[in-house]
């Protein structure tokens, strides 16, 4: 099984890379999972990982990319609901990408 | 001999629950859990039959199936009892034979 | 790709078997296609959207949240059979209060929630042109 070290401990992930414990997320860990794909997190990064966090504790279920869209720009403004913002934060795919580094699994209905 | 007799599936869906209270003879206990739960609550299509068989027969449910299910304890049948893992425990204990209606 | 009118119908109780999870599964990844999409809750499948649903004596996770989220799905008819919820007990007021917003009214919230008579769940079902069954 994949794994990382982050602060001296060990953190379990699946095969693609996704937090196996999803209670035992941190920031600390979702900057590790980012590091380990080359990204540096900034504010504008956080903005949707804290937001995918707050809509999985609503929901149980980590949001479809037109879902996450739609969203985020009825929260954080049309400018940034789009999927070209969000794809030039998360090149690999918005939900795929940010849903890893959240501490999320991969969204339901990911294709 | 008093038999506990278990039942796991929703009266509404399956006949198993009708069979059971057909089998169970006076003085066993009937126990419902996971589906099986909803039919402890009052009102139902069903909760007349199982007001019958409470004349000879005790009853219980699982509370964890009810309140996983969205139904309070407040709304099932009067006389039914419910009970946590341990009551079922101790049920299964008390009994001298267990039959799972599956 | 044009769209077809899809039907989940769901007649089963959630948590004592695992039909419910699959439904609600297949039916946020069908959202992606782009369909037109209903959910009809017939039978035991009214206890699936049941208001305070609390799994933590059974040990299972509680996915009832998630038809909260159906809306931004854009999934917004929800048809509920009214002799499903009268035969156990249930009325309107034992389900949660499933809604979505309409972006042509400035995002007003709308009960997505439907309640129908067997005999008009009948006709809708008639209408569908792909039915899956949970």
């Amino acid at each position: 099984m994949a794994s990382i070290e982050v602060g001296g401990q060990t953190i379990e992930l699946d095969e693609e890379g996704y937090l196996i414990d999803l209670a035992s997320w941190t920031p600390e860990i979702g900057t590790a999972l980012a590091k380990e794909e080359d990204v540096e997190l900034t504010d504008e990064h956080w903005d949707i990982i804290n937001f995918l966090r707050e809509y999985y504790e609503e929901y149980q279920i980590a949001p479809a990319v037109r879902v996450l869209t739609k969203a985020v720009g009825k929260r954080l403004g049309k400018a940034k609901g789009n999927s070209k913002y969000l794809y030039s934060l998360f090149p690999y795919g918005p939900g795929k990408q940010a849903c890893k580094y959240a501490g999320l699994p991969k969204p339901t209905g990911c294709v | 001999m008093a038999m506990l007799h278990i039942v796991n599936k929703s009266p509404f869906e399956k006949v198993t629950f009708d069979s059971c209270l057909g089998h169970a003879s006076a003085g066993d206990s009937i126990l419902m859990i996971e589906d099986a739960a909803v039919g402890a609550i009052d009102g139902t299509a069903f909760a007349d039959k199982l007001k019958a068989a409470m004349a000879d027969k005790s009853i219980y449910v699982l509370a964890g199936d009810l309140t996983a299910r969205g139904l309070s304890e407040d709304r099932i049948i009067d006389g039914i009892k419910t009970v946590d893992y341990a009551g079922f425990v101790d049920l299964t204990a008390d009994n001298e034979t267990t039959q799972s209606w599956l | 790709m044009s769209s077809k009118k899809f039907m989940f119908v769901n007649r089963k109780a959630p948590y004592g078997t695992v039909y419910a999870l699959e439904s609600l599964e297949v039916v946020l990844i069908s959202a992606a296609f782009d369909q037109d999409v209903s959910l009809a809750f017939i039978d035991d499948g009214v206890y699936q959207i049941t208001n305070g649903q609390d799994t933590t004596g059974i040990g299972q996770k509680n996915f009832s949240k998630a038809y909260k989220a159906l809306g931004d799905y854009d999934i917004s008819k929800l048809y509920v059979e009214k002799e499903s919820l009268a035969e156990r007990g249930l009325t309107q007021d034992d389900l949660m209060d499933l809604v979505w917003e309409d972006e042509d009214d400035d995002w007003a919230e709308k009960s997505s929630i439907i309640l129908v008579s067997r005999e008009e769940m009948a006709a809708v079902m008639a209408e569908q042109e792909v039915t899956l069954s949970f």
